[in-house]
Order: C-alpha cells, then sequence, then structure tokens
C-alpha cells in the first residue's frame, strides 16, 4: 500500500500520528521522509514537529534499513544471559555490525531494552516476535526462517 | 512462611483469555455490575477502604486519585491504562493482559462509572504487537455483550520509549506527540489528556479493581501489610532457579522470594546483590532481605517496590558491569527535557564505564555520589530522580568491587 493511502486511513484518530508511523513501517520497515512531510500535513502539524515525532521513539527508523528488524535486548537480565555472545554471533553470521543492514536489503540489526521477556534470557525480536533463551548455537535456524 | 495468593491472576489457567464467556462464568463483569447499582462517592470509598495502592511504582492511594478526578468539574474525562511495562526485568503486565484481558477491562470501567468518563485508553508498549489484538478481541467481545455499557476503550501503541511509562509523557504520546514529561502540578487528575480529567492507574492496579469490588475493601485491606495491603506480581530474573513469575501477599520478604519461591541459586553458588523494582531500583545485600517488599518498607532500605522486578546476581557477577549497564539505559532513556537528566545520565555512563575499564580513581566515586545527588532532586521527572539509585546503593553496599577496580 502506499504511504499517502496508510496515513489518509488514521487521519481522524485523535493523535493518531504514531500508530500511522507503526502502519507504515509495517509496510516500508522504515519511515521515508516524503511519508514524514505527507502525515504532517494530514495531522495538521509543522513538518519539524512530525519529524520530531519520528526522531523520539526507538522503534521508528528515519533512514531506509533491512526489511526484517533484528534486535537484541541488551538490558541486564539479558546482560547478565550472555547477550554479548549472541550480538557476536548475529555479526558473524549475517556479516554486519550492530546498526547496520545486510546489502540484500534482508535484515537490520539493531540494539534494543527489555523486550518483557525475561523469563528466558537473552532474548531477541524479529519484527517484534519474541525469540527465548538464544544462543549462539540457535542463530542459523532463526534466520533461515526469513531467508 | 508466606505462600502464593492469586488475587489479579486469579484465573491464570483457569479460563480461555480470548473466551468472554469463560470469564463470566467465573462471575467476572459481575463485579461491574455492582459497581453501577452503586452511589460514585461509597463506590470510590470503598476503593479508599481497601487502601489499594497502585502497582506501577509511585505507590499513589488509587481510590484517592479517583476521588480527585470525580471531583473534577468537566464533562469529558478519561481513563488511561498504563500497559508501558518498560521497567527491565519486568513482565507481570503482560502476564496479566495475556491471560485475563477482561480483568483490566473491567477495572477500567469500573473507574470510568466512578470518575463518570465514558472513554479509555489502553497505552501498550510497542514491544508487545501479539497482546493488540488480544486486547481488541476482548473489547470487541465485551462490546458485543454489552457489558461496558457506554464505556468505550481504545489501544494505542507506544513505541519504544521507556520514559512513556511516566504519566504524563504517557499522556503526551497518545496526543501524538514526543513523550517527553510535563510539568506537574497540574496532575492527570486534574488536567490530563486532552487537558481533560484524566485516571492513569497501572494494569495490576485495574485488575485489583473487580476483586475488591466483589469482596470489599475490607477483605483487601486485610491482606499482607496494613500500609500497602492486598498481593503483588514478581517476576524473578537473573541467577535465580525459578525464573518465572509469583503474585505473594506484600507481607512476603525478599529472602523468601529468592529463596522460597525462586529456588535460590543455581549452580551451588552464593548470593551477592539482587536489584528490585527494576533498572531504576536499589541493589540490596545479604543484610536487607529481610525486608518486607510492601512499598513503605522497601522505602526504609533505601529501595522502592518499583514494577516488582527481582534481579538476582550471584557471586560471580561483577556489580560495577551491571551497573555500567544500567547506566548506559539511562543515557539512552532520557527524553533531554531537562539539563540535570539530559547531562547527568551522560556523565553518570562516561565516569562508570571508566571505572570499569579499571581506569578511574576514589575522586571518580565520590564525584558520581555527588552528581547522584544533585540528579535525584533537580531532576524534572521520576527517569531522572531514580536513574542515579542503582549507581549510589552499589557504591554503599558493594565497595569492594568498586575498590577492586581502582586504579
Ligand atoms: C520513567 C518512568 C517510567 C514509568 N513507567 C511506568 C510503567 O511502565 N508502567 C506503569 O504503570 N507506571 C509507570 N510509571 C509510573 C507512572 O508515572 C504512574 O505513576 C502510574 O502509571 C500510576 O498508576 P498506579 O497508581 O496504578 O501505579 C513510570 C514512571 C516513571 C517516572
Ligand atoms: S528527568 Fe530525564 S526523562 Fe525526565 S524530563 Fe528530565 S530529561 Fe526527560
Ligand atoms: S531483560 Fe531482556 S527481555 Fe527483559
Amino acid at each position: 500500500m502506499d504511504y499517502k493511502d496508510i496515513i489518509a486511513k488514521y487521519a481522524d484518530m485523535p493523535g493518531g500520528i504514531i500508530e500511522s508511523f507503526h502502519a507504515i513501517q509495517k509496510e516500508l520497515s522504515y519511515l521515508p521522509e516524503e511519508a514524514i512531510v505527507e502525515a504532517a500535513k494530514v495531522f495538521n502539524i509543522p513538518a519539524a514537529e512530525a519529524y520530531g515525532v519520528a526522531t523520539f521513539y526507538s522503534m521508528f527508523s528515519t533512514n531506509s534499513r533491512g526489511k526484517n528488524v533484528i534486535r537484541i535486548c541488551e538490558s541486564a537480565p539479558c546482560h547478565v544471559a550472555g547477550a554479548a555472545e549472541v550480538v557476536a554471533a548475529l555479526e558473524r553470521e549475517l556479516g554486519i555490525k550492530m546498526g547496520e543492514s545486510t546489502p540484500d536489503g534482508l535484515f537490520a540489526l539493531e540494539f534494543t531494552e527489555c523486550v518483557g521477556q525475561c523469563q528466558a534470557t537473552p532474548v531477541i525480536t524479529i519484527n517484534g516476535k519474541p525469540y527465548l533463551d538464544v544462543s549462539p548455537a540457535k542463530i542459523p535456524g532463526i534466520l533461515a526462517e526469513y531467508k | 512462611m508466606a505462600e502464593e495468593m492469586r488475587i489479579v491472576l486469579r484465573n491464570y489457567g483457569k479460563i480461555d483469555p480470548l473466551k468472554i464467556e469463560d470469564y463470566i462464568a467465573q462471575g467476572g463483569y459481575k463485579p461491574l455490575e455492582k459497581a453501577r447499582s452503586m452511589d460514585k462517592e461509597a463506590l470510590i470509598d470503598e476503593v479508599k477502604k481497601s487502601n489499594l495502592r497502585g502497582r506501577g511504582g509511585a505507590g499513589f492511594n488509587c481510590g484517592q486519585k479517583w476521588l480527585f478526578a470525580y471531583k473534577a468539574d468537566s464533562d469529558v474525562k478519561y481513563v488511561i491504562c498504563n500497559a508501558d511495562e518498560g521497567e527491565p526485568g519486568t513482565y507481570k503486565d503482560r502476564m496479566i493482559m495475556e491471560n485475563d484481558p477482561h480483568t483490566v477491562l473491567e477495572g477500567m470501567a469500573i473507574c470510568g462509572y466512578a470518575i463518570g468518563a465514558t472513554k479509555g485508553y489502553i497505552y501498550l508498549r510497542g514491544e508487545y504487537p501479539q497482546l493488540v489484538d488480544i486486547l481488541n478481541t476482548a473489547i470487541a467481545q465485551a462490546k458485543e455483550k454489552g457489558v461496558l455499557g457506554e464505556f468505550d476503550i481504545e489501544v494505542r501503541s507506544g513505541a519504544g520509549a521507556y520514559v512513556c511509562g511516566e504519566e504524563t509523557a504517557l499522556i503526551e504520546s497518545i496526543e501524538g506527540k514526543r513523550g517527553e514529561p510535563r510539568y506537574k502540578p497540574p496532575y492527570p487528575p486534574v488536567e490530563g489528556l486532552w487537558n481533560k480529567p484524566t485516571i492513569v492507574n497501572n494494569v495490576e492496579t485495574f485488575a485489583n479493581i473487580p476483586v475488591i469490588l466483589e469482596k470489599g475493601g475490607d477483605w483487601y485491606a486485610s491482606i499482607g501489610v496494613p500500609s500497602y495491603p492486598g498481593t503483588k506480581v514478581f517476576t524473578l530474573t537473573g541467577d535465580i532457579n525459578n525464573k518465572t513469575f509469583f503474585e505473594v501477599p506484600t507481607n512476603t520478604t525478599v529472602r523468601e522470594l529468592i529463596y522460597k519461591f525462586g529456588g535460590g541459586i543455581p549452580g551451588g553458588k552464593k548470593f551477592k546483590a539482587v536489584q528490585i523494582g527494576g533498572t531504576s531500583g536499589a541493589f540490596l545485600s545479604e543484610e536487607q532481605l529481610d525486608t518486607p517488599v510492601a512499598f513503605d518498607n522497601m522505602a526504609a532500605v533505601g529501595a522502592t517496590l518499583g514494577s516488582g522486578a527481582v534481579f538476582v546476581l550471584d557471586e560471580s557477577r561483577d556489580v560495577v558491569d551491571v551497573t555500567t549497564r544500567i547506566a548506559k539505559f539511562f543515557e539512552h532513556e532520557s527524553c533531554g527535557k531537562c539539563a540535570p537528566c539530559r547531562e547527568g545520565t551522560a556523565r553518570m555512563h562516561e565516569l562508570m564505564e571508566k571505572l570499569n575499564a579499571g581506569k578511574g580513581s576514589a575522586a571518580d566515586i565520590a564525584l558520581l555520589e555527588r552528581l547522584g545527588r544533585v540528579m535525584s532532586y533537580s531532576c524534572l521527572c521520576g527517569l531522572g530522580q531514580a536513574a542515579p539509585t542503582p549507581v549510589l546503593t552499589t557504591i554503599e553496599r558493594f565497595q569492594a568491587d568498586y575498590n577492586a577496580k581502582l586504579m
């Protein structure tokens, strides 16, 4: 769907700009500049303000990034459970560093704080879906689901 | 010794959360019916009598808060359920919403009737996309059955900002803005969402309400510690055998949580430290373990009950390293609106990194203590005020760990 159509769906929702950003990212994985400008128009706020919203929240990205967003929890419980080894395994497997995307546009690698699945640390999420008790050995199998 | 006692998780495993019939078969939505037959002030009085205090961290008296909003003169008022649950190590609100969404809706509807609001919002953290469907299904079922009457509930998603758990930042976020806390007063019960009187309560707080209506305020007030009665849901993480959740009366001690419910430390290792209440909470050492978990008892040892997270470290852990990680969290999550927090969290993280790398001196520790003290009273919101707590309490209680890393 075109970003204009997505934003239009939320036009009548008071304060709906954040919901519209979520919906755009579901399609495009990030918020293109044109979409932010369009949202500003629809929600009747200055473009600077819309950009301010887009950059405030860590789940929104204003830079293009890989289609499947992998987030690794680095909060204290995951930290002591070995999150650093999971980070190393993901970087190795994908050939990129944290904060980067794979050249084929398939994966983006990001840190996150706690995602509320601390019963089974360390935790990663892919497009919001949690994977629990992750270990370096489990990484290739998890990534294969998205290839 | 204390036993588990399930009030907010009373239906856990007993009902299909996606079937309203199951909830109703357990007596669900009867309390709402009862509430609606009551005089509003009498209803709020009953909640006050229970002495239920907010489960989102600040521990404010729930009925008292409702009374402020009830008395506020306005044709439009709002009820907001705070489901932002951003405190690392916490997932109790998720457990409640996943397993019994209707108890939250019912609690919100009772509040709506009490204060005179017909619109409610659930502000759900962006990290729980699966829950959007569960909550919307439950709302649709409740509407179809007509149990909510004229009370309407809408789910809004956050987008990964810890500070949006702070109630005024949360309100800004629902309004579609950057989630920066407001100056207070006015407080939300007087001027909240779209400047209308608004009640913000935590998921667990709302989940208690139907039971209080069913069994009475006196019954609730008699459970646990009188100054903070009822139960609390705890989530156990770190070096602990049973990494899971427990709902226990508030007179349970931290030691019981770790050794009785948590099953102790794995691998025969010794206990070293526990952080209570999430990442903004205090670290306790062995000497403080016999403290009851209730709010004021915790406050007496410089701790907060917070969200109910219990993060255990065994003897092999490096407290300075863990605290450094936590300091990074606060630098990242500071919204930047006020200077003491924006600058303070960055400097605090910088100093902790220096100490953790073995390049720090006693002067750096003294500087951290001073900075922490200043932040605790000069920051605008609870984030910046609480950010120094893990640093200050570990410096005080785990001095040996710091000394071992000095240059
Ligand atoms: C930085 C910060 C984060 C907070 N996060 C949450 C949260 O995730 N959930 C919550 O219920 N309360 C949170 N609070 C507390 C809320 O501001 C507010 O006190 C609470 O929602 C009131 O509900 P209660 O009285 O039922 O506890 C937070 C406070 C601060 C300062
Ligand atoms: S204390 Fe920190 S999070 Fe709170 S308003 Fe100030 S900068 Fe923002
Ligand atoms: S600490 Fe990593 S999921 Fe909660």
